[in-house]
């Protein structure tokens, strides 16, 4: 993995003279994981569209790019709501997916370590309509290190999983995606009460960073500084218009 | 088994209320004939019969495997290209436009009275159907799967192959078990056009002669051929994208 950028974000995005978000600056640090937290609606997955360089559909007045000045193209990992695994594919075929759509070698070593890693170890060989919502995401998250990108875009990965799946995923994921740089999009508060170094919430009126509480990240779920933050958060989006 | 019973119920129900027809309306043989007759007439008659369902089931099966090959590499072109598209998007509904049926006696003409005719009937008559649906379904991937495969810097032709059209695997199963039922109607219509083999040409014999027992009978194998046919590709198809 070569060193991760910063990534910046700045101006308006339309779709068709729709507006989308107003003016608005968005910056992520490098190596460090950035929640992008606001309600439906408001933009946030556009934001990450464009850093992806996916929103053919948006014109964005403004820039978007990397803090080194070298182009994203080929540095970016993303990982959906949905886990988007092929279903006529196994585990390890959906993990070394990237491999393959690039005509190169699938790693297999790397892709049993990888898939040891986020804990489905026995269940290489399994179809995802064989696995748990929980593990599907899981395999999801193995494709993404797989990939080996400094940026990881994550637009909203746990929403659909159950509470504990959830709480431990997003344990799994912010250890084995430590160093990079990563932008979170979210709606749920708690979840960037947890993993967050920098907190930016996005709202109608624009985007502002709300500095979480210091300590190593994921936070204590039920920490009292966690959950008071997690508190502020809320209350700064329900004031929100 | 409840299935089975189901259809075993349904058909006994069909022949009674065939020979209930025959009997009150003392229909004679050479208008309708009994389901009794029928049978005792597809028994006696099995070597004739037999040897022209073998003359269909060839060209029904050529025809079949031609056109589905025909239909699937058409659709990869139309969905790969945008040229392609739009130059022979408009020749293939044109195309559909005109009536296969019509086009029968130019097939002939054109192919003799032997097989090639026959199958190139199937194939015209399937070859829509099955570019179609597939082409359809290439069109129709999931977006969600080509985001993710751009983001991972893939080429059009690897996401073609290894996303587009694995993911449309299913639409190009309902294309074939469409085919399934309509090449045999391809085949027998060439039959009736012009040839010397075939059952087809053998109902078309047996209704001059007014033997309709014998005509029956071949309506009954024929049916029988493409029941077969698409449960057979059917079971294949869900077999495919199960395992």
């Amino acid at each position: 993995m070569t060193a991760a950028p910063a990534l910046h974000l700045s101006g308006c995005a339309t779709i068709d003279g729709a507006p989308i978000f107003g003016p608005v600056s968005v910056e992520v640090p490098r190596g460090r994981w950035t929640c992008l937290l606001g309600p439906s609606g408001v933009g946030k997955s556009t934001v990450l569209r464009l850093m992806a360089g996916l929103g053919d559909e948006v014109t964005l007045e403004g820039t978007v790019g990397a803090g080194d000045g070298a182009p994203l193209g080929a540095r970016v990992a993303l990982m959906a709501q949905s886990d988007l695994l092929l279903p006529w594919l196994d585990v390890t075929g959906n993990v070394t997916l990237g491999a393959r759509l690039r005509g190169q070698p699938p790693q297999l070593d790397r892709a049993r370590a990888v898939i040891e890693q986020v804990g489905l170890t026995g269940h290489a060989a399994k179809r995802p309509d064989a696995l748990s919502g929980g593990q599907r995401q899981r395999v999801a998250l193995a494709r993404t290190l797989m990939e080996d990108r400094p940026v990881v875009l994550l637009d909203e990965p746990f929403s659909a999983l159950d509470a504990r799946s959830r709480a431990l995923m997003q344990d799994l994921a912010a250890t084995l995606l430590a160093g990079r740089t990563v932008l979170h999009v979210t709606h749920d508060a708690a979840e960037a009460a947890r993993l967050g170094h920098n907190v930016l919430l996005m709202t109608q009126g624009g985007i502002t960073s709300v500095p979480p509480p210091d300590g190593p990240t994921p936070r204590q779920f039920d920490a009292p500084e966690t959950l008071e933050y997690q508190g502020r958060l809320m209350r700064l989006l329900m004031v929100a218009q | 088994m409840m299935a089975v019973v189901r259809i075993a119920g349904v058909t006994l129900l069909a022949l009674l209320g065939w020979q209930a027809v025959v009997t009150l309306a003392e229909l004679p043989r050479f208008i309708l004939p009994g389901p009794g007759l029928v049978f005792t007439t597809l028994w006696t008659s099995r070597a004739l019969i037999t040897e022209h369902a073998l003359v269909t089931a060839t060209e029904v099966l050529l025809g079949l495997g031609l056109g589905a090959a025909l239909g699937f590499a058409s659709a990869i072109l139309l969905a790969a290209s945008p040229a392609a598209r739009s130059l022979l998007r408009p020749i293939l509904v044109f195309s559909q436009a005109v009536p296969v049926f019509a086009l029968a006696p130019i097939l002939t003409l054109w192919l003799g009275y032997g097989l090639l005719s026959k199958v190139a009937m199937a194939l015209l008559i399937i070859y829509f159907p099955v570019t179609s649906s597939f082409f359809d379904a290439l069109m129709r991937t999931p977006p969600g799967w080509l985001e993710l495969a751009r983001v991972m810097n893939a080429t059009p032709a690897r996401i073609l192959w290894r996303i587009r059209v694995p993911a449309a695997m299913p639409g190009f199963a309902s294309g074939l078990r469409l085919a399934a039922v309509y090449a045999p109607i391809g085949a027998i219509i060439g039959e009736w056009v012009g040839a010397s083999r075939g059952l087809g040409y053998l109902m078309l014999l047996a209704n001059g002669r007014a033997k309709i027992d014998l005509m029956f009978a071949a309506l009954l194998v024929l049916a029988v051929l493409t029941l077969l046919l698409h449960a057979s590709i059917d079971a294949a198809c869900r077999r495919l994208w199960k395992s």
